[in-house]
C-alpha cells in the first residue's frame, strides 16, 4: 500500500533524510520509532504531500507522492501531530467543513459523520465547541476527520502526543477497531515504546537513516537473551575488564554498562563477584525496543 | 464544478462562523479607527475630511487580523488539513479571501451609522453604491494581506510589515491630507499607492470631495488591484514546498 524507496531529502545542506526504502503492506499497522530529529517528521511530510523529497521515490496506494499529489490526497486521511481543528467551532462544524473540503455534502456527508463519529465515541459531543474538549477527545475528533473520506491509508504523526496513558490506550483500541473493521493501513510516527510495541511491523529511524526493520518481537530478539545493566563510576574502565574477562561486547554509557547475553541472572552473580566494588547496582530486563534502539545506534530515545 | 465552489463556500462559511463567535474582535477593529477618527477629526475642526479614510483603516485592521491567522492556522490549524486535502488551492484562496473580506467590509458598514457626523446623509440607492466600493476595497486589502502572509513564518515579521508598509501606505492614502495639496516626493509616492484610489473611491461614492484621481480611475485601479492580489495569492499558495 505503501512503498518508499531511497528517499533522501536536504534542507540547504543538512540532510534529514538518506536513501530510506520501506514497505508498508495493506492492512497493516506500520511504526516508524525514532527520537525527535530522527527524520520522521520529514518523511511524514512528504509522504503526506506537504513537501516534496529532494531524491527518491514514495508511491501510496498506487500514486507517486511527488507527481500526483491529487491521486493521493484523496487516498490518504492525515492526523497532524500539531492541531489542526477549527477550535472555535464544534466536533460537527469541524467534520463538516472537512467533507466539503473533500467534495461530499448532502445525505452521504451526514451518514459519514455519523458513522466516523461512532467509531470513535463522539456521538454525545457532536454539538461542542472543540476548545471545551480533553486533549483526547480533540486527538479522536482529528482521526475522525481524517476517516471521513475513508481513505485507505491512514497517516498519523505522533499519534499519540500530548495524551495520558489511559487516553493513549483507548487510541490504539480504536486504531485496532478501525483496521479490523474498515481494512485500514495505517502508518504512524511514535518515540512511545509501547505505542511503537502495539504496531505490526517497525522501522527505526535515526539521522534519517532506518537502522533496523521488522516486528517489533523481531527486533527484539535480535539481542539474545536478556539486557544487564550495570551502575558504576568509571564505565569505560568496567566496559573493558567484562570484555577481556567473559568475551561478551558490552556498551559502555555516561555511568553505566550494557551487556546483552543469555541467561544474565548467571552473569550476574560472576560479574558482581569478578570486580568487588565495582558494580554500584545491577539490574536484569528483557529485551525493550529501546535496547535495540541503543544497540543499533548507541544513542537513546528520548 | 462542486469540488472547486464547495470548498470555498466552507471557508467562506467558516469565517462567519468564527466572527460570530468572537464577536470581541469586532470592538478592536471598529473601535480604534473610530477613535482616531473623532480625535483627530473633533480637534482639527473636519471631522468630513477624516471619514473615508477612517473607513479604509477599519477595512484594513479587519484584513490584517484575517490573514495574520493564515501564520498560525498552517502550523497548528485548519489550514493544514486543508493544504493536504484534494480540494483545489485556488479554491481555498478564493473561499479564504472572500471570506476575510466579508468581514472587513461588514465592519465597515457598521461606521456607516456614524456618517451623519461627517455630515454625510447617504440615501438608499447610494447606500448601495458605498457598500460595493467597501466591498471591493476590503476584497483588494485581503487579498495583500494574504500574499504578504502566505510565505511567512512569523507573525513577528507580519508586525513588522504592518507598520512598516501597511500603515504608512494608509497615511500617504489620502486619508490624513489630500493628493492634491500634497508635496514633492510624498505626492508620487500617493500617485502609485493603491491605497489613494480607496480612500478617493469612497470619497465619491459618499459625496464628499475629492479632487484627484478621478472617479473613473479610482474605480478601475481598486478593482484591478484586487484581481492582480488574488492572482498573486492563488499562484503563491499553488506553489510546490520543499521545506
Amino acid at each position: 500500500m505503501i512503498q518508499v524507496q531511497n528517499l533522501t531529502h536536504r534542507y540547504g545542506d543538512r540532510v534529514a533524510l538518506s536513501n530510506v526504502s520501506f514497505e508498508v503492506k495493506k492492512g497493516e499497522i506500520f511504526g516508524l520509532l525514532g527520537p525527535n530529529g530522527g527524520g520522521k517528521s520529514t518523511l511524514f511530510r512528504i509522504l503526506s504531500t506537504m513537501m516534496a523529497p529532494t531524491e527518491g521515490h514514495a508511491v501510496i496506494a498506487g500514486h507517486d507522492v511527488e507527481r500526483e499529489p491529487g491521486a493521493v490526497r484523496r487516498e490518504v486521511g492525515v492526523v497532524f501531530q500539531t492541531q489542526s481543528l477549527d477550535k472555535a467551532l464544534t466536533v460537527e462544524e469541524n467534520l463538516r467543513a472537512q467533507g466539503h473540503l473533500h467534495g461530499l455534502s448532502g445525505a452521504v456527508l451526514r451518514e459519514r459523520m455519523s458513522r466516523a463519529m461512532e467509531r470513535l465515541g463522539l456521538m454525545d459531543r457532536r454539538k461542542d465547541i472543540v476548545e471545551t474538549l480533553s486533549g483526547g477527545l480533540r486527538r479522536r475528533v482529528e482521526i475522525a476527520k481524517a476517516l471521513l473520506h475513508r481513505p485507505k491509508v491512514l497517516l498519523m504523526d505522533e499519534a499519540s502526543s500530548g495524551l495520558d496513558p489511559a487516553a493513549r490506550s483507548d487510541l490504539s483500541r480504536h486504531l485496532e477497531s478501525l483496521r479490523e473493521h474498515e481494512g485500514a493501513t495505517i502508518l504512524l510516527t511514535t518515540h512511545i515504546l509501547d505505542e511503537a510495541d502495539r504496531c505490526d511491523r517497525l522501522a527505526l529511524l535515526h539521522q534519517g537513516n532506518i537502522v533496523a526493520q521488522g516486528s517489533s518481537s523481531e527486533l527484539r530478539a535480535r539481542i539474545g537473551g536478556d539486557v544487564v545493566i550495570l551502575e558504576t563510576a568509571d564505565s569505560q574502565s568496567l566496559a573493558a575488564k567484562i570484555e577481556q574477562r567473559f568475551g561478551l561486547h558490552p556498551v559502555a554509557r555516561d555511568g553505566e554498562v550494557r551487556v546483552e547475553m543469555p541467561n544474565g541472572h548467571r552473569f550476574i552473580a560472576e560479574v558482581v563477584e569478578a570486580f568487588p566494588g565495582a558494580v554500584e547496582s545491577v539490574s536484569l530486563h528483557k529485551p525493550t525496543l529501546e535496547d535495540v534502539f541503543i544497540r543499533e545506534t548507541g544513542a537513546a530515545l528520548e | 464544478m462542486s469540488s472547486f465552489f464547495l470548498p470555498a463556500a466552507t471557508l467562506w462559511q467558516r469565517e462567519m462562523l468564527r466572527f460570530w463567535r468572537q464577536k470581541s474582535r469586532v470592538m478592536t477593529v471598529v473601535a480604534s479607527p473610530l477613535i482616531f477618527w473623532l480625535l483627530i477629526g473633533y480637534g482639527s475642526g473636519d471631522v468630513a475630511r477624516y471619514y473615508s479614510g477612517t473607513l479604509v483603516l477599519t477595512v484594513m485592521f479587519s484584513a490584517i487580523f484575517s490573514t495574520i491567522s493564515i501564520i498560525e492556522d498552517r502550523r497548528e490549524g485548519f489550514l493544514l488539513s486543508m493544504l493536504v486535502s484534494p480540494a483545489p488551492r485556488t479554491s481555498l484562496v478564493l473561499g479564504k479571501i472572500l471570506g476575510a473580506a466579508t468581514l472587513g467590509w461588514i465592519q465597515g458598514l457598521m461606521l456607516l451609522v456614524f456618517a451623519p457626523l461627517a455630515g454625510v446623509n447617504i440615501g438608499p440607492v447610494q447606500v448601495l453604491w458605498v457598500a460595493a466600493a467597501m466591498f471591493l476595497i476590503s476584497f483588494a486589502l485581503t487579498g495583500l494581506g494574504f500574499a504578504i502572509a502566505w510565505k511567512m513564518d512569523s507573525t513577528a515579521a507580519f508586525h513588522g510589515i504592518m507598520m512598516l508598509l501597511l500603515v504608512p501606505m494608509w497615511m500617504v492614502s489620502g486619508a490624513l491630507f489630500p493628493m492634491a495639496t500634497a508635496h514633492g516626493w510624498v505626492k508620487a509616492i500617493m500617485w502609485i499607492n493603491p491605497m489613494t484610489y480607496s480612500v478617493s473611491l469612497l470619497n465619491y461614492t459618499l459625496g464628499l470631495p475629492n479632487a484627484v484621481p478621478g472617479p473613473m480611475e479610482s474605480l478601475a485601479i481598486t478593482a484591478a488591484f484586487g484581481l492582480a492580489l488574488l492572482l498573486a495569492s492563488g499562484m503563491l499558495a499553488a506553489q510546490k514546498s520543499t521545506s
